[in-house]
C-alpha cells in the first residue's frame, strides 16, 4: 500500500533556526583553549631574553580579554549562528535587486581551496606563479572582450573600489592634460549606484545628479544643460537600477566627450546585457564589473568582492600598477607605468574571486554568457508580468515597455490602502524564508522594492517568490497587524532602532555594551541581560 | 552529443519552459525584451572567447591544471612578508567560513541574517579587546583602504590639511594613501632614525595645519615603536590626532596603541586566520573610542547590539545608518560597498580559537624567533641588521659588506628551495619570521646564506 501523501501547504512553513545562542564572551570558561600554538624553542627564548630590555616598555600588562573556549565549543557556536543566517543557497534570493544574486557553482569552491592558490605569496619567484598569473591574464582578456575595452586591471577589492579607481584615473587623465584644476564636476544620475556619487565626492569633485524624465530615462536635456568646460566625467549605470536601458546612451557619451569630459560606465547591472552590447560600443572610456555579481563569485556575507576595471586605449596608461604581461618566456609582472594611479589595493586583487570568475566564464563560453543574459531578462520580464498582477503593486516608468534584468517596483497603492510599508512587507517576507530588500535611497519611487531574478532561478522558484509576495499583500489587506508585528518565524523579533542611533545607547562592541549597561553592576548580571530598551 | 541549450547553471534553458514564460510576458521572443538597445550598439554574433569546458570534470581539470603550475609557500621555506604573512590558519576557521550560510549570504536584514550580524559583532568585539578600543568597523577592503580612510577622517575631524608620516612605511601603502587623500590632504614625510620615529624632527614639523601624525608599528621594516606615548603627547599638544597603522596579531603580548594615546588605530587582518591567497585575502579595520565626533566620520558599517520586542533577547543592526553613503550619496564621507565581511568572520573564529593565551603565546613565539633569526643572521660575515630597534616578525638585512646584492641572494637561495625575503634595496632584504618558521628553518637559511656569501 502506498504511503498517503499529505496535501502541500500553499506556502512554505519555514522557520528560521533559533538557538538562543549567547554572545561568544558569555560562553567563555577561563582556562579552556581552542588551539595550541607553536612554542618558541629554547634557543629562541634565549635570543628573546637578550632583547627583552628593549621590549619592556611595550609588554602588555594583562592578556586581552578574549573569550576562552575549547575547539568544539567554538565550532558549535559558529555553526549554530550560521544556521541563524539565510544565505543565497537557501532562499530564492531575487529580493536583493541591484546586487545580481546568482548561483555560485560548487566546483569553483573545490578549485580555489588548493594550497596552490591559498598559500601563494605575491612576491615569490615569478617562475613559481605561472599558473595564477596565466589565470589573471586570461581573465583580463575575457573581460576586455566582454566589455570591448582595451585593457583591464583586476586589482580592486570590490565594485565600489573599482568605481574609485575609475574616478582616480579620470582625475589623473585630466591632470596629465593640464586640466586638473578646471575639470572639477562629475555628472551622474539618481538611479545610478550611490557609490558613483560618493566616490566622486571623496575624490574632491562637485557632483551633479540628473533626474529621470517622465518615462524614467535619464533626462538628456538636463545633461546638455549640465555639461561645461568644468565637466570631468559622466559616471552612469546602464541599465539603471530601475532596469530601464537608456537607449540614448551613445548620445550621452558624445555630449560629454564634446565638452571634453570622460565617460565611465558602471556595469554593476551588466548581467542582462552580457554578449548583447558592450561599453566600447557606446564609446565609454572606462567601465567596471563586480566579479561577485555578474561573474558569480559568492557574496560572502558582504565580501570579499572583487572589481574589474576596464579602460580604452587612451586611459590604459593610468591603470593601477602592477600589470601582468605575457611574453615569449611566460607571464611576467610589470611594476612600472609612469602615468599609473599606482596602488588602489594590495598586490593583484582578490585572487580566489578572480579564479572563481575565470572558472565561471570558462564553464559558459560565449554562447553561455549570452544565454545568461537572455534568460536573466526572460526571468525578469516574466516576474514583472506576475508582480503587476498583485493588487497594490506597480512598476513605475516606461509603461508598456520591457525591462532588462531588474525592476524597481512600488507598493504605493497598497500603502495607501493599508498603511503597510515596503519595509514591513520585507520583514514579513522573511517569515516565508524569502529575502526582500526595499531599495537604495533616495526613495524616488515611493514604497519601493527592487527584484532581480537573474538567470539562476527556475520558473518554479520565481512562481514561489511571487506567491509569497501576493500572500503578504493579501495579509496586509486582511490582517495588517500580522504584517506589522512580523517577524514571527525568525531567530529574533522586532529591533529597537533607537538603540542603534542614540550615542548614549549604542553598543558597537561587547566591551562597550558592558561599560554602558553594566558599569558598577556585578558581573553576574551579564548572564541575565537587562532590557536596554 | 550534449544538449548545448540546457546549462546546469541556468535552469530555465529548457525550451518548453522558455515558451511557457514568453507566453506569460506576451513577448514573441527574448529579442523583444531588448527593444531599448539600438541595433547599432549590438554585438554581432558571439563574443570571441575560448571554447568553454562544459563538463564539470573537464573544467576542474583545466583550472586545477593551471593552478598546479604554481609552487606554494608550503613547498619552500618562505621568509616572505611585506604585507602578506604566512601565519597558520586553524582548520576551524575554514570550516566556518566555507559554510553556505555565511559564504553565500549578502545583504539580509538583521532578522533573517541574525547569524551574520552576530558573527561580525563578535569579530569587532574581539578586535576591541585586542586593541583596547570600544568601536571597530565591519571590515573594509584591506589595510590600505583602512589607513587611507582613517587619515581622511582625521582631516575632517580636525579641519586641517596636513598628515605627518613619521614611520618607515610600505611604499605600496603610501601610494594608496596618496591617491586617496590628495584632493584634501598633503602628506609630509619625517625620516626615521634607527628604524623608529625621530621625535625631535617630528616635534619641529608639527604645526596648526597638522591633522594627524601617522605612524606604523610594527613599521614596514618590523620595528616596534617605543616612543608611542611621546608621539601621542606631541600630536595632541599640537591639536592633531595620532593615527596608528598596525597588525593586531602582536597585541596578545604587547601594549596596544590605545594605551599610549592613539586616537584612530587601523590596519590589516590577514594575519588573523586568513590564507595568503596570492596577496588577496585582505580585510581592513578601523578602531576608535566611543566618541560620536569620530564615529560619525566613519564611513564603514558598524554593527551594534540592540534590544528587541522580546525582553532579554539580543538583536543587532547598523549603528547610525544615516552616516553612510547608502543614505547620503554624494553627501557621504566615503562609500560603502561589498568589502570583506567574510574575512571578518574568519578573524573572529581565529580570535575565539586562540583566546588570550593563544594570542599571548603566538606573540611571544614570533618575538622570540624574530630575535633568534636576527641574532643568527647578523652573525654571518658581511651581514648586518638594518637597525637596532626591537622587531616583531620582520627586519631588514643589510648585505652591503658582503659585496652581494639582495637580488643575487634571492636568486641563489631560491635554487635551494628557500625564499629568503623581499628585496627592498640593492643590498637590503626584508626577512619575515612567523610562528610557522622554526629555529630549524632559520638555521637552514643561515647556513645557505653563509655558504652563498663565501662564494667568490
Amino acid at each position: 500500500m502506498a504511503l498517503p501523501v499529505s496535501p502541500k501547504p500553499a506556502h512554505r512553513r519555514f522557520h528560521q533556526a533559533r538557538w538562543d545562542e549567547p554572545i561568544i564572551f558569555e560562553l567563555s570558561t577561563p582556562g579552556e583553549r581552542g588551539i595550541l600554538v607553536s612554542q618558541a624553542e629554547p634557543a629562541a627564548v634565549e635570543a628573546l631574553g637578550a632583547v627583552e630590555d628593549q621590549l619592556s616598555s611595550l609588554r602588555r600588562a594583562s592578556a586581552p580579554a578574549l573569550p576562552e573556549l575549547a575547539q568544539m565549543r567554538v565550532v558549535r557556536h559558529y555553526l549554530r549562528i550560521s544556521q541563524e543566517n539565510l544565505g543565497a543557497d537557501f532562499n530564492v534570493d531575487i529580493g536583493q535587486g541591484t546586487c545580481t544574486m546568482k548561483y555560485s557553482p560548487k566546483v569553483n569552491e573545490t578549485i580555489i581551496r588548493t594550497p596552490k592558490l591559498a598559500e601563494l605569496h605575491p612576491l615569490q619567484d615569478e617562475a613559481s606563479l605561472q599558473g595564477v598569473l596565466e589565470i589573471f591574464w586570461r581573465t583580463e582578456q575575457a573581460i576586455a572582450e566582454i566589455s570591448g575595452m582595451h585593457a583591464v586591471s583586476l586589482q580592486t577589492q570590490g565594485g565600489s573600489a573599482a568605481i574609485w579607481a575609475n574616478i582616480s584615473m579620470i582625475r589623473a587623465f585630466h591632470e596629465s592634460n593640464g586640466e586638473g584644476e578646471v575639470r572639477d564636476e562629475v555628472i551622474t544620475t539618481i538611479f545610478s549606484h550611490p557609490s558613483n556619487a560618493a566616490c566622486a565626492k571623496a575624490a574632491g569633485f562637485k557632483v551633479i545628479t540628473l533626474m529621470p524624465d517622465a518615462n524614467g530615462y535619464p533626462d538628456i536635456e538636463a545633461l546638455r544643460a549640465a555639461v561645461s568646460p568644468r565637466t570631468a566625467a559622466l559616471m552612469i549605470t546602464n541599465p539603471e537600477d530601475t532596469g530601464i536601458y537608456n537607449h540614448k546612451i551613445r548620445e550621452f557619451v558624445q555630449i560629454v566627450h564634446e565638452a571634453g569630459g570622460l565617460a565611465a560606465y558602471d556595469q554593476a547591472n551588466a548581467n542582462g546585457i552580457l554578449g548583447i552590447t558592450r561599453a566600447s560600443d557606446a564609446g565609454f572610456d572606462l567601465c567596471h564589473f563586480n566579479l561577485h555579481k555578474t561573474f558569480s563569485t559568492p557574496h560572502a556575507s558582504g565580501g570579499p568582492g572583487a572589481g574589474a576595471s576596464a579602460v580604452s586605449e587612451r586611459l590604459a596608461p593610468f591603470l593601477p600598477n602592477p600589470r601582468i604581461e605575457k611574453t615569449d618566456a611566460g607571464f611576467t609582472v610589470n611594476y612600472g607605468g609612469e602615468k599609473s594611479i599606482g596602488k588602489v589595493a594590495p598586490f593583484f586583487g582578490v585572487a580566489p574571486n578572480v579564479v572563481r570568475a575565470y572558472a565561471w566564464i570558462m564553464a559558459l563560453g560565449a554562447s553561455g554568457l549570452r544565454q545568461v543574459a537572455e534568460i536573466a531578462v526572460l526571468n525578469n520580464n516574466y516576474l514583472l508580468a506576475l508582480v503587476r498582477q498583485i493588487p497594490g503593486a506597480s512598476a513605475p516608468y516606461a509603461t508598456g515597455k520591457h525591462r532588462i534584468e531588474q525592476v524597481r517596483y512600488s507598493w504605493q497603492e497598497l500603502f495607501e490602502d493599508t498603511g503597510i510599508s515596503s519595509e514591513e512587507i520585507g520583514i514579513r517576507m522573511s517569515d516565508y524564508g524569502m529575502h526582500y530588500w526595499t531599495s537604495h535611497h533616495p526613495y524616488l519611487v515611493p514604497q519601493p522594492f527592487t527584484l532581480e531574478p537573474t538567470e539562476s532561478y527556475s520558473k518554479t522558484e520565481i512562481d514561489e517568490y511571487v506567491a509569497a509576495l501576493a500572500q503578504v499583500a493579501t495579509e496586509a489587506r486582511e490582517n495588517p497587524e500580522l504584517v506589522r508585528s512580523a517577524p514571527h518565524n525568525q531567530t529574533v523579533h522586532q529591533i529597537d532602532h533607537d538603540d542603534l542611533d542614540d550615542p548614549a545607547r549604542w553598543a558597537i562592541t561587547w566591551r562597550s555594551y558592558q561599560k554602558k549597561y553594566f558599569s558598577g553592576v556585578e558581573a553576574t548580571l551579564a548572564e541575565e541581560p537587562v532590557s536596554v530598551g | 552529443m550534449q544538449n548545448s541549450t540546457v546549462h546546469p547553471y541556468i535552469p530555465n534553458t529548457v525550451p518548453s519552459v522558455i515558451e511557457e514564460m514568453l507566453a506569460v510576458t506576451g513577448a514573441t521572443s527574448i529579442e523583444d525584451f531588448y527593444e531599448d538597445i539600438p541595433q547599432s550598439l549590438r554585438v554581432k554574433g558571439l563574443l570571441n572567447l575560448p571554447e568553454p569546458f562544459l563538463a564539470e570534470a573537464e573544467l576542474e581539470e583545466h583550472v586545477t591544471g593551471l593552478l598546479n603550475k604554481n609552487r606554494s609557500t608550503r613547498e619552500v621555506i618562505s621568509f616572505l612578508g611585506a604585507g602578506v604573512y604566512n601565519h597558520y590558519v586553524p582548520s576551524v576557521v575554514d570550516e566556518v567560513i566555507n559554510r553556505s550560510e555565511f559564504l553565500t549570504a549578502y545583504a539580509g536584514e538583521p532578522y533573517e541574517d541574525h547569524g551574520r550580524f552576530q558573527a561580525l559583532f563578535e569579530y569587532t568585539s574581539m578586535m576591541g579587546e585586542l586593541l583596547n578600543m570600544d568601536v571597530v568597523n565591519v571590515p573594509t577592503y584591506d589595510g590600505m583602504q583602512a589607513t587611507a580612510t582613517a587619515l581622511a577622517m582625521a582631516g575632517r575631524i580636525t579641519g586641517r590639511s596636513k598628515i605627518i608620516v613619521a614611520s618607515d612605511t610600505n611604499p605600496d601603502l603610501v601610494s594608496k594613501v596618496t591617491d586617496y587623500v590628495r584632493s584634501h590632504t598633503e602628506l609630509v614625510f619625517v625620516p626615521s632614525v634607527n628604524g623608529l620615529v625621530d621625535t625631535a624632527a617630528l616635534a619641529a614639523r608639527l604645526d596648526a595645519d597638522t591633522a594627524a601624525v601617522w605612524i606604523q608599528t610594527p613599521s614596514f621594516h618590523g620595528g616596534l615603536e617605543t616612543s608611542g606615548q611621546v608621539i601621542a603627547d606631541l600630536a595632541h599638544e599640537a591639536g592633531a590626532l595620532l593615527v596608528v597603522g598596525t597588525d593586531p596579531i602582536a597585541y596578545g603580548s604587547i601594549t596596544p596603541p590605545a594605551d599610549w594615546g592613539a586616537d584612530i588605530v587601523c590596519g590589516e587582518i590577514q594575519s588573523l586566520g586568513i590564507h595568503q591567497w596570492f596577496g588577496g585575502g585582505r580585510g581592513g579595520f578601523i578602531a576608535v573610542h566611543d566618541d560620536p565626533k569620530f564615529i560619525m566620520e566613519m564611513p564603514s558599517r558598524l554593527f551594534g547590539l540592540a534590544s528587541t520586542s522580546v525582553e532579554g533577547e539580543y538583536g543587532f543592526g547598523d549603528v547610525a545608518w544615516d552616516r553612510t553613503s547608502f543614505a547620503l550619496r554624494e553627501e557621504g564621507k566615503e562609500w560603502v560597498g561589498t568589502a570583506a565581511a567574510l574575512w571578518g568572520i574568519a578573524a573572529g573564529v581565529y580570535l575565539a580559537s586562540m583566546g588570550p593565551t593563544g594570542m599571548s603565546d603566538l606573540g611571544n613565539t614570533v618575538l622570540a624567533r624574530t630575535a633568534y633569526a636576527q641574532a643568527q643572521l647578523a652573525g654571518i660575515d658581511g651581514v648586518s641588521l638594518g637597525d637596532s630597534a626591537a622587531h616583531f616578525r620582520e627586519f631588514v638585512l643589510d648585505l652591503s659588506a658582503s659585496g652581494k646584492t639582495a637580488a643575487e641572494v634571492v636568486t641563489a637561495l631560491r635554487a635551494l628551495n628557500i625564499e629568503p625575503g623581499v628585496v627592498i634595496g640593492e643590498h637590503n632584504l626584508l626577512v619575515c619570521v612567523t610562528e610557522r618558521i622554526t629555529t630549524a628553518h632559520i638555521d637552514t637559511l643561515v647556513s645557505a646564506l653563509t655558504d652563498f656569501l663565501k662564494e667568490k
